[in-house]
């Protein structure tokens, strides 16, 4: 009698349902996964060595392309490296646009990520309703950096520019009279931050559509109720950050436990679920949709009344604003030597971290007294997560598989690096 | 026992999938967000970065005095320049290329440019058709420049106090 074998099993590169350029080789005894073997670097473009070769201020727009779904959270790791580097004060306005992008940009990731889980799982319309909540918050970021997706908005020493007073508006076409036009543009009508008010103040009810599709959902629960189960212990030894720790139930937030830019000033709770499952870490994201929205809404309501400077005035690491390089020698001489060879920062090293939307971000750099880094190494957490996607696979079927990888929320950017 | 009873009814029911129902019959008849493109666009910041232009002064002469700010800047490495004393006696450019394929436009050009002359415009589609195409010129650019430049002018104007 033959003996019935393990058979081996290519899952990506190119299939729809890995994310980006996943390659998995999967052990399978009939529909049940043994084993599985991700095989990564198909995204590799070499980050940390391209940053050894630039001036400091050349990389932030390499730090987009990492995690390319939470823009922002990557600039401000980079930056803030920079800056405790150096150890130059950044203006309070621009921590608070920091802290406001921040929580926009987990907003965004986590709407991503919950079109895409569900689009896997099998639930389409989720997507498109979280895709057009993407859009107005991706018009926030066009309207502050000038770019929908890779922002380059954050520097060392605050942000480029201030928040826009103006929105750009629709026009009317063929396809839309003036009174469409009209509508289209009513959250238009004020500045940047009356937009984003307008935005928190229609989102909680759009996360409620959300969970009235999914949360109670019975298909949506027989898929991720009790799947990809992780302990907190064993989330804790794995490396686990962000929702895939909470979820497990470890309260740990590097927004409360090491507050960085405005977040010791703001208030927000850190949700955490209690089986450690697909459905628990769903529930974790779909809080802190709220708890971010709560947080926009408090850095608006200061950005709103307290106007300032945006960048630090210490020229020698920050460009002098385009009048006064225009009319006085001393700034254009400081723009000049900043945009050629950049500013030096003394021998040291350190690591600094952000509580990106899919857990701990961190920069470690070593300076060598340079105008550029010496090493810089990035520590992404979803290369921690995808390290247990074999532990948290094993024994369930292949279409688990699928749910666990919404769930861990992989971008390959950042693994690939 | 009363929550196990109406948990059992709501879940023969299938009310959670009609709730769901609900939201989506609800959006159908919703006012549609669909931008009609190409016929209409959404609107686009004045900050927008995409396809670059060089520009003119108003009488004429082109601005870039080939300092090589923008090349020295570049994070990509996409823009060469060349220059030489033209014969009135100024620094101007022979060559001013840039490479498309490289560029990540970041505008971080646009920020180093000390006479506002490489910009980058809020034209997004742009296309090629043959190899080499990627690489666009300085005769090229001045051409974007000359045809956009009402628009480009109107962006930075609008900008010019937050910079």
């Amino acid at each position: 009698m033959s003996e019935i074998r393990n058979y081996t099993m290519n899952f990506g590169p190119q299939h729809p349902a890995a994310h980006g350029v996943l390659r998995l080789v999967l052990e399978m005894d009939g529909e049940v996964i043994q084993r599985v073997d991700p095989h990564i670097g198909l995204l590799h473009r070499g980050t940390e060595k391209l940053a050894e070769s630039k001036p400091y201020n050349q990389s932030i727009g390499y730090m987009d392309r990492l995690d390319y779904v939470s823009m922002m959270c990557n600039e401000h790791a980079y930056v803030r490296a920079i800056e405790e580097l150096l150890g130059v004060a950044v203006p309070v306005r621009a921590q608070y646009i920091r802290t406001m992008f921040d929580e926009i940009t987990r907003i965004l990731n986590h709407l991503l990520w919950l079109g895409a889980h569900a689009l896997d799982v099998g639930a389409m319309t989720v997507f498109l309703y979280a895709f057009r909540e993407r859009e107005d918050l991706m018009d926030c970021y066009e309207a502050a950096s000038g770019a929908r997706l890779h922002a380059t908005y954050y520097r060392p020493g605050g942000v480029y520019r201030d928040l826009p007073d103006s929105m750009p508006k629709y026009q009317p076409s063929k396809w839309h009279d003036q009174g469409d036009v009209d509508a289209m543009n009513e959250a238009r009508q004020g500045s940047l931050l009356d937009f984003i008010w307008d935005f928190t103040e229609r989102f909680p009810q759009k996360v409620d559509d959300y969970e009235t599709l999914l949360t109670d959902n019975r298909i949506w629960k027989q898929r991720t109720v009790g799947i990809g189960v992780v302990s907190p212990e064993r989330a804790l030894q794995l490396g686990f950050t962000g929702p895939m720790l909470r979820g497990s139930g470890v309260e740990w937030d590097l927004r409360k436990k090491q507050p960085y830019a405005m977040y010791d000033q703001m208030d927000f709770d850190i949700p955490v679920g209690t089986d450690g499952d697909c459905y628990d870490r769903y529930l974790v994201r779909m809080e802190e949709f709220r708890q971010s929205n709560g947080i926009i809404r408090q850095c608006v309501e200061w950005l709103r009344s307290n106007p300032g400077p945006v960048i630090s005035d210490n020229h020698k690491i920050t460009p002098p604003s385009r009048e006064d390089m225009k009319g006085g020698m001393e700034s254009l001489i400081h723009h000049f030597k900043l945009f050629t060879e950049g500013y030096c920062i003394n021998a040291g090293e350190v690591y600094a971290a952000v509580e990106a939307p899919k857990g701990e971000f961190g920069i470690y750099m070593i300076s060598d007294g340079a105008n550029k880094p010496y090493r810089v190494k990035i520590r992404a957490p979803g290369f921690a997560h995808l390290s247990a996607l074999d532990e948290m696979c094993r024994g369930h079927m292949l279409a688990d598989l699928v749910a666990v990888i919404g769930t861990q929320d992989i971008v390959f950017g950042e693994i690939d690096r | 026992m009363g929550a196990s009873i109406q948990h059992y009814i709501k879940s023969f029911f299938l009310w959670e999938l009609v709730k769901g129902m609900q939201v989506t019959g609800r959006h159908l008849f919703a006012r549609k967000i669909t931008v009609q493109y190409p016929e209409e666009k959404t609107p686009k910041s004045p900050r927008f970065r995409g396809l670059h232009a060089l520009r003119r002064y108003p009488n004429g002469e082109e601005r870039c005095i080939a300092c090589k700010l923008c090349e020295a800047v570049c994070p990509a490495l996409a823009i060469t320049i060349e220059s030489e004393e033209r014969d009135d006696g100024t620094r101007r450019t022979t060559r001013y290329e840039i490479d498309l394929f490289k560029c990540i436009y970041c505008g971080f050009c646009e920020e180093a440019c000390p006479v506002d002359s490489i910009v980058e415009t809020d034209i997004h589609e742009f296309h090629f058709e043959n190899r080499g195409e990627n690489i666009i010129t300085k005769e090229q650019l001045l051409a974007i420049g000359d045809k956009y430049e009402n628009q480009i002018a109107a962006a930075r104007q609008q900008d010019a106090r937050y910079r």
